[in-house]
């Protein structure tokens, strides 16, 4: 849980977008009032998204965690902590795309090092939390990402493509390259965490699918 | 092995809608203001009857959990918060139950909230799951919707709301009192009990902590009864459960199966028999990273619940099994989780800190072998010093699985150690080669 602050990067100045102010408007309503600091990691994440939709690299500035730490009558050094933390919260700036591979056992046991290798042939990129030349991805390890049935996963931003290898790591890679997101979810012949092939339990009729 | 009659997550696979009409038509939100009605006292004693124990790793009595909050209110509010932070290597059934089973975990969240006299309930939903945390806001939104949720809700007089905070990316947030402080706006690291959450919990309120499978077969439970419930199983290991197999099966999956049945017929059914044969099996890891493995000889015969593998001085964990073949490197698979629990400390206590960064460093040279025979021993003793002397238990899920190892491989480690020599001659302390250290020695 180490982040690497670079102040060079860091833009002067950030407001909330009118997008942001409504989302930030439902997520205030979750907590009691006196209790808003709660919505620090939502706030994170808003400004997160905004960046990706304003700037094309989804990452917080450490100038948008003192609008948050204003908005929430937090510490700003409570909010560095919280932002630093996490490692979902990108401190730095990153590509357009964010290829994260699972490297964790269930993962790597099923061919995880594999689709690190048709990343980095993908992109050029060498090396985990590097960013590809033409800034359109950057790649990073990350520890298990909770579907392990469906391993080895590659996560591009929000979305799991599940059962990867070598082959379709390079096909997703390039559909995104093209502008377009292939379908997230399992890329052999299953329904999401059912065997391949098809489910084996919940075939009596009352279970069945309802047509 | 368990019929179809006696699932509770019949939509499992999402092969239908998981909106509220559909939801409706599996018996979801269909009586729940008369269940509501037996009162808090018999919601308890039925999921007490049950023997339901919590499913998310721990095993603690779920009805005895709920029975520790507070009877009558001194002013502050109660809470219920589920633990939908599932991040532990190979478990991945949670998830399955917040995308395609959302309203029957709505619906038993606030029966359970009800229970514990609690107005308001949390889930913490680990923050790679965006879109099951979108799936859940949906049907959330929904309940609202149709009445189900807010004053009054579905009619029971019981004003109840729930909410989605996600988390981002922190192993430790599983840990109930570090999802606790991090639901408050902090960085996650546990805080020291007692005083436990019943007491001082969610903004020094009254809080149960459950997990997200726990709290949603609570409505079936109570639609079915205990009797039924705890007619599945076996004694002290009552009820069905979601499990996941990953790893070296031919057709990896989640599936929900009744406790007690032997590890071997559930490879063998769900998992489509381990690749390559049974005879190429390894060893299963059972439930989740942090249970120590099982050799194959334990396999042949172990049933999958909790007393069966304690007995095997492993555990059910969540009971979704990691499969290894002969092919694995087994020490590599252990020593990936020592660089897992390295990055997932918080780095609150010492010993976990300092603890986990060596215990990897180590396992990093018993990988090339690059180690003398009694540093085996040495790091057994380290893991021992870290288990058990932690805030929380994160410290022990990183020893227990290089446990598991040396009790079990202690043959290949030290064979490892003596090929490394042979390759690169030394006595003593082992230097690490001109020309850097090869990926393995073999």
């Amino acid at each position: 849980m180490s982040t690497v602050w670079t102040p060079a990067e860091q833009p002067d100045s950030f407001v909330f977008d009118a997008a942001s102010e409504e989302e930030i408007a439902g997520v205030l309503t979750k907590y009691p009032e006196e209790r808003k600091a709660s919505a620090v990691m939502p706030l994170l994440y808003i400004v997160q998204r905004q960046m990706g939709r304003v700037t094309g690299s989804a990452w917080v500035p450490v100038v948008a965690m003192d609008v948050i730490a204003q908005r929430l009558g937090m510490a700003a050094i409570r909010v560095y902590e919280v932002a630093s933390f996490y490692t979902m919260f990108n401190t730095r700036p990153i590509g357009r795309y964010h290829l994260q591979v699972c490297t964790t056992t269930p993962c790597w046991l099923r061919g995880s090092d594999d689709v690190v290798e048709a990343c980095q042939k993908a992109t050029g990129i060498q090396h985990f939390g590097e960013t590809s030349a033409d800034g359109l991805f950057t790649m990073s390890e990350v520890e298990c990402l909770g579907a392990c049935s469906n391993a080895p996963i590659l996560q591009v931003d929000d979305d799991f493509y599940e059962d990867m290898n070598a082959e379709r790591t390079a096909a997703v890679i390039a559909e995104l390259r093209a502008g377009r997101r292939p379908t997230p979810g399992p890329t052999i012949n299953r329904s999401v965490s059912a065997p391949e092939g098809g489910r084996k339990t919940l075939l009596s009729p009352s279970t069945a699918d309802q047509e | 092995m368990l019929a179809d009659k006696d699932r509770i997550f019949t939509n499992l696979y999402g092969q239908n809608d998981w909106r509220l009409e559909a939801a409706r038509k599996r018996g979801d939100w269909t009586n729940t203001a008369d269940i509501i009605a037996k009162g808090r006292d018999a919601i308890i004693v039925e999921m007490k009857a049950s023997g339901l124990r919590g499913r998310g790793g721990a095993g603690f009595p779920t009805g005895l959990k709920w029975s520790f909050m507070p009877k009558q209110s001194d002013g502050r509010p109660h809470y219920l918060v589920i633990n939908g932070d599932e991040s532990e290597p190979g478990t991945c059934k949670d998830r399955e139950v917040m995308r395609h089973e959302p309203h029957k975990l709505i619906e038993s969240a606030m029966i359970a909230s009800f229970a514990m006299g609690a107005h308001a309930s949390y889930i913490y939903i680990r923050g790679e799951f965006c879109r099951e945390a979108e799936r859940l806001q949906a049907a959330i939104d929904e309940a609202y919707a149709a009445g189900l949720l807010g004053k009054n809700a579905a009619g029971s007089g019981w004003d109840f709301d729930f909410r989605i905070h996600r988390g981002a990316g922190a192993y430790i947030c599983g840990e109930e009192t570090a999802l606790l402080e991090s639901l408050e706006g902090k960085k996650g690291q546990p805080r020291m009990k007692p005083p436990f959450p019943a007491g001082v919990g969610l903004y020094g309120c009254p809080t149960t902590v459950n997990n997200v499978e726990s709290i949603a077969v609570t409505s079936t439970i109570m639609r079915r009864g205990a009797t039924w419930f705890a007619g599945l199983g076996r004694p002290n290991n009552a009820g069905s459960k979601l499990m996941a197999i990953s790893g070296h099966v031919n057709t990896p999956c989640v599936f929900e199966e009744e406790l007690g049945v032997p590890l071997k017929e559930i490879i063998e059914k769900h998992g489509g028999g381990v690749r390559g044969g049974w005879d190429n099996l390894l060893a299963v890891i059972p439930g989740g990273c942090s249970v120590p493995l099982l050799p194959k000889s334990v396999c042949e015969t172990v049933l999958m619940d909790y007393d069966s593998l304690r007995a095997e001085r492993s555990g059910l964990g969540t009971a979704c099994m990691i499969v290894m073949d002969r092919s694995t490197d087994i020490i590599k698979a252990i020593a990936r989780f020592s660089k897992f629990f390295k990055h997932e400390s918080c780095g609150q206590c010492t010993p976990c800190r300092e603890g986990t960064g060596w215990m990897m460093r180590m396992m990093d040279r018993m990988v090339q072998g690059r180690a003398d025979i009694e540093e085996i021993d040495l790091l057994e003793q380290v893991t021992r010093q870290v288990e058990g002397h932690t805030i929380c238990a994160l410290g022990d899920a990183a020893a227990w699985p290089i446990q598991g190892l040396i009790r079990h491989f202690r043959p290949e480690m030290e064979e490892r150690i003596r090929q490394y020599k042979a390759a690169y001659g030394s006595t003593g302390l082992v230097q690490v080669p001109a020309g850097g250290v090869p990926a393995a020695v073999e």
